[in-house]
């Protein structure tokens, strides 16, 4: 029973998901609750792979409008803009500010794109119960966890120019429909990431199974 | 049989199983078999933080109160705080958006400020703060959604590209984010979850309660 690495769950003990605390639980036991913050505990958190999925696939179809759509309109007396957030980067390194055209194209187009890919090799590699590599996958799913949020980026900088321009009676700046689409995007991909339980990287490397 | 589970952790990562043991203050423990890092040693974690927090409370409050930035166009002058920047887009029909940057940059900063505040300061004191388990969970679900740094950079991208038409004027809430971004990194970094638990489990006991 007891394998040769001590794992927490494989000795009937669960870590609680709010305080750390580790108490003992049977396995397969009904609903235990965490004896120091009175928190349900889990070995595994429940569901993991399938929520995780779930939320990946819907951010790679809203990830399409996100970027197909025009997420800024900037008007003034003179010329008139529709951006993606492609064409925004474009734009950008084409009139010089080359080094916001970067932080853009890292926070908007790259750490998306990470974190949907990462996402997906880690889901497909966790249901094939591969053993490939797990400390480099662990500190993969790290990085997205640390990185997620900064592509919160534009949509901060649509805000902040639409709500500001707008008030310039000369020139109007617009937040187009694919700001909603990358917003959601970047919420779901953060939940996706938050759903996702890294031990279950580790734990093929054990013969038991470990669930809720 | 005394309760031998009191002094072991589990990795959060990948659930080995480990003993707890002191730490020169300043160190981290990380866990042997997948890096990640279990608990630290922060030194005066609790004064610290509390501190942090509260500088960041008030700084927090003049982010919000003063304009972040105003252009001037054609000697017409324009300044806009961050609730009214999340107001207009609510009006411009962008409520999801408007919504988004309301909860991710107000909400959650002044969720966090609170509860530290409410967590810290009694025990500071000595006293258990009621229904602290809650706090505690509350704290670590509205982490990941507090985004001054990202609104930081946002700012100052914004910054630079309304400068390419505009006369931009720099506000004090610019300033205030700044030090905020500062303030809240400072105080994240002094926290200690597994201390505060343990210090507030102490404290509860000591009162004598169930």
């Amino acid at each position: 029973m007891t394998s040769p690495v001590p794992i927490a769950a494989a000795r009937g003990l669960c870590s609680c998901h709010v305080c750390q605390f580790v108490s003992r639980r049977a396995q397969g036991a009904q609903v235990a609750h965490c004896p120091r913050c009175g928190a349900r505990l889990h070995f595994r958190k429940p569901g993991s792979v399938q929520r995780c999925w779930a939320l990946v696939i819907a951010s790679y179809i809203l990830y399409i409008p996100a970027n197909a759509l025009v997420m800024m309109e900037t008007g003034s007396l003179i010329s008139y803009r529709k951006d993606t957030i492609v064409s925004g980067v474009v734009h950008l390194w084409k009139t010089g500010s080359w080094m916001i055209a970067v932080i853009v194209f890292i926070a908007s187009v790259a750490i998306p794109l990470l974190k949907l890919f990462s996402l997906t090799l880690l889901l497909i590699s966790v249901q094939r119960r591969s053993t490939w590599n797990p400390r480099q996958r662990t500190r993969l799913y790290r990085l997205v966890e640390a990185v997620g949020r900064w592509s919160m980026l534009d949509i901060y900088v649509v805000t902040l120019l639409a709500a500001l321009v707008q008030l310039g009676s000369m020139a109007t700046v617009k937040a187009g429909p694919a700001a909603v689409a990358f917003g959601a995007v970047v919420v779901l991909t953060m939940f996706a990431t938050m759903e996702f339980d890294p031990r279950l990287i580790w734990d093929p490397l054990q013969k038991e199974e470990f669930h809720d | 049989m005394p309760d031998r589970t009191a002094q072991l952790i589990a990795c959060h990562d990948c659930d080995l199983l480990q003993r707890d043991i002191q730490l020169n203050p300043g160190c981290y423990a990380s866990c042997p078999r997948c890096g990640a890092v279990l608990y630290r040693n922060a030194t005066d974690s609790v004064d610290r933080t509390l501190a942090y927090t509260l500088a960041a409370a008030m700084v927090f409050l003049g982010a919000n109160v003063f304009p972040i930035f105003s252009i001037e166009v054609q000697g017409d002058r324009s300044a806009i705080t961050l609730f009214e920047a999340v107001l207009s887009l609510w009006d411009q029909e962008m409520r999801t958006i408007s919504l988004l940057v309301f909860l991710t940059a107000m909400v959650a900063p002044a969720v966090e400020l609170l509860s530290l505040t409410y967590l810290l300061l009694p025990l500071k004191l000595g006293k258990v703060p009621p229904s602290y388990p809650l706090f505690m969970r509350v704290l670590q679900f509205i982490e990941p959604w507090c985004m001054v740094e990202v609104l930081m950079l946002g700012v100052l991208v914004s910054l630079v590209k309304l400068t390419n038409n505009f006369r931009v004027i720099p506000g004090m809430a610019l300033w205030s984010f700044a030090v905020l971004t500062l303030l809240l990194a400072a105080a994240a970094a002094s926290f200690n979850a597994r201390d505060v638990w343990a210090q507030l489990d102490a404290a509860w006991q000591g009162q004598g309660e169930p």
